[in-house]
């Protein structure tokens, strides 16, 4: 049992009067709409008034329309789900409730009809709306407490700081949520989700009524996502309206009750899910059917990359495997397993402490990333926007950034050339962008992504390293990367594919190992891996029966 | 009181007219520190920069207008010529102080590297050593008065701001005693003219700046259109990405510092031969002149935007200024002081005015919403969008 403290009501708009929600278990039943008595707001299901409403807003940044005429209604106790291809507007929208935009026309609504001007951040949390970005800013040689208390710390007499109150107050909360995450912690150190947790604290201890969910769980492990829900499912038993934006759309079916589809700035589609499958979803987003992709089963040729008892310390150990030419391989685990640490080491940005990394029969020079290259490798990392891409540079000179040498004539690089190379790759990829010349922040995520795969795939490399490839962006990019992942691997490409998403894996992967905690523990034959069997052995929860061929006992 | 939102993805369907990208970026919150000018994208820098380029151009002619306003005498051959060589050793060093700047390091060691070189030539000369081995020993000396640098920014991985504040001590405690309190002046004749003639048929023009014209070129071309000097700007937008396409960051940097250190000693010697002497405190306070130069000429202190053109007209400029307002007797080298000063401060700050009015202007908007909101009753008109804000 929980027990609302001191801290009043999330439910209670306008501030007339506190009412304490006593509320039993967190783990809610099924994604219907809630079923309490407790609070006068949450009993009429039918006919309440949305607690918070954006009508026909528009937005336009210079000639690109983010946002025509969108509305969406908000309603306490109930998560609302937000999907749609990148540059759909989702961001857009989340920076109206934040106070970042102010829309050219429409208007915010609260749930008394009353039209909010909200002119920047301090505006939104005045209005009870707290924003909860993927990755959230803390302060980190700040403990959890401050953080969530930044700037509004209990005081005691003389000004001081109330240490023990702001501890109190910042356990009480993240009971409330249902997670025991130490208020003395400093935040250095925390994982992404419990940052996150420590945001939503934050929130609550404002008393948000609206909490916007900006792709929360793009960077969680599995595990994680998992307690995410539970404290959505508390927030929204706290009388909350949460707004839900992910990609994923089972997160979509298991956590929201409502949801609104945006496509190029519009709004296509605004009900309650339980009338909805996801094919009807995809199709919203994108406007069309997607095919489901059908793999054929080939035969892989041989090992162009081997990776021989990789190790260190404390990172990864004993890690030893082959990637033949013509197969995808898909290393999974959860996040922190050691997956892009082993991948960046064969490439050669960090360094390992023994082991052996060969290309054919060429030993890679160990932390030198060029050297790699030269022997066939590409590596799209993890972090598109610091790894992948100078985001300040053009799309030209990213694409030519890792071919420079090839498009020089007598050391001078030849401008049309460039150009004509990028555009062609740029062509290839179907990367959609106004000038080619323009920045690569001018491209959404999807598009960024497939600049740099073809910053990478333009040097025709014989073994190619993704490390999550289709992280955050839009279901129709992500199905032509896996179709080109595929058509890579047909043509003779070794792939080594990080992914947390399972289903990606399954889809795509000839071959599956599993990392825990540094270590290779299990491979599977594509047709003999389920999700549950991987996520047994990436969480370590079976006796996994070890099939590892190179496995050195 | 409320931490910084990150700005996070941009969603618009279409990329923006790059010349219209002038407010909030849509990438990535930049790294921690805010910088300023990475809030730009590369089209409205770009841009920006060459408007930059053409203002030196103005400022150029303005200059010396001032110039012969204050004295008819101002485009003799003589003034020129001694405005060229006053300026010409500075702006030969801003080059690779340019390409160090360009990948976000500074060498503030460049003065003292020039002292010593110059003060070892006078010692070596006194010794009776050939001037050919005096130049190899020299070079040498730059190598490893530049590798020192280099090794403790990129080895040890200590920031090349405080490093280079070391050695700007040390290589000019080490002059100081190469040489002691003595004076060396008999270099061969040969030498001793580089500082009083100009090159044969263009009297105005010193040595020094026709050296630095030629230098310039290779610059501009290795800088603007080789790979090497497309892999500076990746390493100064962006050095993770840069090291992620194969771009050896550690070893481009090492070797700038080198050429920093041997171009440095070359122009050791020759300041010496055009001062005809070596002696103590030579070259003190170079260092500043230098960057001052540089971030005239519109290199971002930052990393990753600037070109060569702009600091050779940021180094006329800067010698122009000075000239003109010597010239007129008004004004002495102390006076002078104040409005380089006054000129490095302005050329960081000018390139960044579109982002405080931008600032500024939110502020002033926020202020003006904030009155709306007190009167919830009347309809509330929208605050008008900042202009030319994308994301």
């Amino acid at each position: 049992m929980r027990e609302v403290s001191e801290q009043g009501d999330p439910t209670n708009p306008g501030g007339q009067g506190s009412q304490n929600v006593e509320r039993g278990r967190l783990a809610g039943g099924a994604a219907d709409s809630p079923s309490t008595a407790s609070t006068q707001l949450l009993s009429q299901t039918g006919a309440r008034p949305p607690i918070l409403s954006v009508r026909e807003a528009t937005k336009a940044f210079g000639a690109v329309h983010a946002l025509e005429g969108v509305s969406i209604d908000l309603y306490a106790g109930e998560v609302h789900a937000l999907v749609g291809e990148n540059g759909a507007g989702k961001s857009t929208l989340v920076k109206i409730f934040g106070g970042v935009h102010q829309p050219d026309s429409g208007e915010l609504v609260d749930a008394d009809g009353h039209a909010l001007v909200l002119t920047g951040p301090a505006d939104a949390r005045e209005a009870g709306i707290a924003i909860i970005f993927q990755e959230p800013t803390l302060f980190p040689d700040l403990s959890v407490a401050e953080n969530v208390f930044i700037g509004r710390q209990p005081r005691r007499s003389g000004g001081r700081i109330d240490h023990r109150a702001m501890r109190r107050q910042a356990r009480a909360l993240f009971e409330r949520l249902g997670v025991p995450l130490d208020p003395d912690r400093p935040a250095r150190g925390l994982s992404i989700a419990e940052q996150q947790i420590v945001e939503i604290g934050k929130a609550l201890s404002f008393d948000a009524k609206v909490v916007v969910m900006d792709e929360p769980t793009a960077a969680l492990s599995a595990t994680e996502v998992a307690r995410l829900f539970g404290v959505v499912q508390s927030l929204r038993d706290h009388g909350a309206a949460v707004l839900f934006i992910s990609h994923r759309l089972e997160e979509v079916f298991a956590i929201c009750q409502r949801v609104t589809v945006l496509r190029d700035g519009r709004r296509v589609l605004s009900q309650l899910l339980g009338e909805l499958t996801a094919g009807d979803l995809v199709r919203a987003m994108v406007g069309r059917d997607i095919a489901a992709r059908e793999r054929t089963q080939h035969d892989a040729g041989a090992a162009v990359l081997r990776v021989a008892e990789l190790q260190r310390a404390g990172i990864f150990k004993d890690i030893s495997f082959d990637v033949r030419a013509g197969e995808i391989v898909a290393l999974a685990g959860l996040v922190g397993a050691g997956r892009s640490e082993v991948a960046r080491a064969a490439f050669g940005i960090d360094v390992y402490d023994s082991g052996r990394v060969l290309v054919g029969e060429r030993a890679l020079h160990k932390g030198r990333p060029i050297d790699a290259m030269r022997a066939g490798v590409a590596f799209v990392p993890e972090d598109r926007r610091q790894q992948g891409l100078v985001m300040d540079m053009s799309i030209i000179d990213n694409i030519s950034l890792a071919s420079l040498r090839r498009l020089s004539r007598h050391g001078l690089l030849i401008p049309s050339v460039e150009r004509s190379f990028a555009s062609d790759w740029a062509a290839r990829l179907q990367v959609k962008y106004g000038n080619i010349a323009n920045p690569a922040t001018s491209l959404s995520g999807g598009n960024q992504q497939k600049v740099v795969l073809a910053k990478w795939l333009s040097r025709e490399p014989a073994v190619i390293i993704v490390d999550e490839p289709t992280r955050g962006i839009d279901v129709a990019t992500k199905a032509e990367v896996h179709r080109l992942l595929v058509e890579l691997s047909r043509s003779g490409v070794a792939v080594l594919m990080i992914s947390s998403e399972l289903p990606e894996v399954l889809a795509v992967a000839d071959r599956i190992l599993v990392m825990r905690e540094g270590r290779l523990v299990a491979e599977f034959a594509r047709a003999n891996a389920s999700e549950e069997r991987i996520m047994a052995a990436a969480t370590g929860q079976a006796d996994v029966p070890v099939a590892l061929e190179s496995s050195p006992a | 009181m409320a931490p910084e939102i990150p700005i996070e993805a941009t969603e618009a369907a279409q990329p923006v007219p790059a010349g219209s990208v002038a407010g909030e970026p849509p990438g990535a919150p930049p790294p921690e520190g805010g910088r300023a000018a990475a809030r730009f994208g590369l089209g409205g820098v770009f841009g920006r920069l060459v408007r930059w380029e053409v203002a030196l151009c103005v400022a150029l002619v303005f200059v010396f207008g001032i110039g012969v306003d204050a004295s008819g005498d101002f485009l003799s051959n003589y003034n020129l010529f001694t405005l060229c060589t006053n300026i010409g050793d500075l702006a030969i060093m801003a080059l690779p102080m340019t390409l160090i700047v360009m990948v976000g390091e500074i060498d503030l060691s460049v003065a003292s590297t020039l002292a010593l070189s110059a003060e070892t030539l006078g010692y070596l000369w006194s010794h009776g050593w050939p001037m050919a081995a005096i130049f190899v020993v020299v070079i040498a000396l730059g190598v490893v008065l530049g590798a020192i640098n280099g090794l403790l920014v990129t080895k040890v991985g200590l920031p090349s701001l405080a490093v280079t504040i070391g050695t700007l001590t040390l290589y000019r405690g080490l002059a100081n005693v190469v040489l002691g309190p003595l004076t060396v002046s008999d270099f061969p004749a040969p030498f001793n003219e580089l500082g009083v003639n100009g090159v044969p048929g263009l009297p105005f023009l010193s040595w020094s700046v026709a050296i630095f014209f030629v230098l310039a070129v290779i610059f501009g071309v290795v800088l603007h259109g080789t790979p090497f000097g497309r892999s500076l700007y990746a390493i100064g937008l962006n050095k993770e990405a840069a090291s992620h396409a194969g771009i050896r960051v550690p070893r481009v940097k090492m070797g700038l510092f080198i050429l920093s250190g041997v171009v440095c000693a070359l122009v050791g010697m020759l300041y010496a031969f055009e001062l005809s002497s070596v002696g103590e405190n030579i070259g003190i306070g170079f260092e500043l002149m230098v960057i001052t130069v540089v971030l005239l000429g519109g290199v971002s202190i930052f990393g990753g935007r600037g070109t060569i053109i702009g600091v050779v007209l940021a180094a006329f400029v800067y010698g122009g200024l000075r000239s003109a307002l010597l010239i007129s007797s008004s004004f002495n080298e102390n006076d002078f002081q104040i409005v380089s000063g006054g000129l490095l401060i302005l050329s960081v700050l000018v390139p960044n005015v579109p982002l405080f009015a931008e600032r500024a202007r939110e502020l002033m908007r926020r202020r003006a919403a904030r009155g709306i909101i007190v009167s919830p009753e009347s309809s509330s008109p929208t605050p008008p969008p900042t202009q030319g804000m994308v994301t």
